[in-house]
């Protein structure tokens, strides 16, 4: 097993990490620095595709993370236009990891981001997450294959990279057009230039790096590579000595953690979803992002099912709803509602079809013969 | 023997290679169109014991010459 520790990766986990915690210092709901599901839901909600009042924001951070993308890969002239990998599949793939992201309440980054603070919730929805990547290795293992992708024109692949700088000039000459909550976390932000600066640099080095969350843990499996894994555990360790160090850290526990449910069962079946959809789309929302910056539009198309997927996930009450306390005082334990738990095994089986029959074992070895 | 991982992604070309690699083959040619495979199909094989060159290919794709 290769043992080297690849320093752009490890860097690229330390500057997300340092992002996430200056981010939430300067505004962000607390941990949720940089969440890829939470903030492309808001982007959802400012637009009104959904009408969760709570969840209303066009976040930089995602503006600035596909345009650095964009930016590094031109300059590193690893910008490549290609598409037709089974598109239909991915969006639907894209809307299915969104909606079990927003069951748990965060994507693999946001997991990382509090289980660095502390929130055992995540903890659980790790374990879920393993258990998801795991039946997505077997699934590959068999044969599974969305295709291959085929070069097309330069603007098809800068199609997301010019959607986000379309959002950004609207979002600052016309922000009539957009909702924004007036309380929870849509609400709670970081001062708009400083999360897209922030955001350019960390999608430059995350391009630069191939930062995955859903990477690491699949490779060390599938291939005993660790590589990516060590950005996933900086990440993890600059969260929880940040917290410490600005005196945030309470200790671990599932109760009362910012923005959680301690709903075991769907905290952890949300994130089989996310895990098993993320090796099938072959990476993880921060990974789509990126991909789709560097001229990737099957990874451009994930998004935009992301963002579909999370609107359906608010209009329809699919999401989770996090732990309160009640007038008398008692803890209220959250999750999700009923429409979300049958949601929630209606995609499993979903996924299970989509890994079935997209497995193609003939297609390989004819490959390996030529 | 060849593989021709062009146009898939992570962790696509990897998985072919590592089908490839199975029967222990002197030499292995492995064609890819984008630099993170050519990391990621480099990383593995040198794992594996190989040693790999890489060299452009048509348009822009990488080829990868692997061999004992």
């Amino acid at each position: 097993m290769s043992k080297k520790v690849n320093w752009w990766v490890v860097g690229s986990g330390i500057a997300v990490g340092i992002a996430a915690l200056v981010l939430t210092l300067m505004g962000n709901p607390k941990n949720m620095g940089f969440c890829i599901a939470c903030f492309l839901r808001d982007i959802a909600g400012a637009t009104s595709l959904h009408s969760a009042p709570v969840v209303q924001y066009v976040r930089p951070e995602i503006i600035g993370l596909v345009l650095g993308a964009f930016i590094m890969s031109v300059a590193s002239k690893e910008f490549k236009a290609k598409a037709g990998s089974s598109p239909a599949t991915r969006f639907v793939l894209g809307a299915f990891v969104m909606i079990g992201a927003l069951v748990f309440l965060g994507c693999p980054l946001r997991m990382v981001i509090r289980l660095g603070g502390g929130d055992l919730n995540a903890f659980v929805g790790l374990l879920g997450f393993v258990v998801g990547i795991l039946v997505g290795v077997v699934v590959l293992k068999k044969g599974f294959s969305l295709k291959r992708a085929y070069n097309v024109g330069k603007a098809e692949g800068a199609t997301l990279p010019m959607v986000m700088a379309g959002l950004l000039i609207l979002f600052l000459a016309a922000p009539a057009l957009f909702k924004f909550s007036e309380k929870g976390p849509g609400s709670m932000h970081a001062p708009t230039f400083v999360a897209l600066i922030i955001a350019l640099v960390c999608g430059a080095l995350a391009q630069r790096a191939r930062l995955c969350m859903v990477g690491g843990i699949r490779d060390l499996v599938m291939f005993k590579d660790a590589k990516l894994l060590y950005g996933f555990v900086a990440i993890f360790a600059v969260i929880l000595v940040g917290n410490i160090a600005l005196g945030n850290f309470t200790g671990f526990s599932t109760l009362s953690q910012p923005i959680a449910h301690s709903s075991h069962v769907w905290n952890f079946l949300g994130m089989v979803i996310v895990g098993w959809g993320s090796v099938l789309l072959g990476g993880c929302p921060l990974r789509q992002l990126i991909l789709a910056g560097e001229g990737n539009a099957d990874s451009a198309i994930t998004v935009f099912g992301m963002i579909v997927g999370a609107a359906f996930a608010h209009n329809w009450g699919l999401a989770g709803g996090a732990d309160s306390k009640a007038e008398d005082g008692a803890y209220v334990v959250g999750g999700i509602s009923e429409k979300g738990q049958i949601a929630v095994i209606v995609i499993l089986v979903l996924l299970a079809v989509i890994s079935f029959v997209n497995i193609q074992k003939a297609v390989k070895a004819e490959k390996a013969e030529v | 023997m060849m593989v021709d991982a062009r146009g898939l992604g992570c962790p696509m070309p990897v998985v072919m290679t590592q089908q490839a690699l199975k029967a222990s083959p002197a030499e292995l040619t492995v064609l890819v169109d984008n630099k993170t495979a050519v990391e990621n199909v480099t990383r593995f094989s040198e794992s594996q014991g190989y040693k790999v060159s890489v060299k452009p290919g048509d348009e822009d794709d990488f080829v990868l010459q692997l061999s004992k």
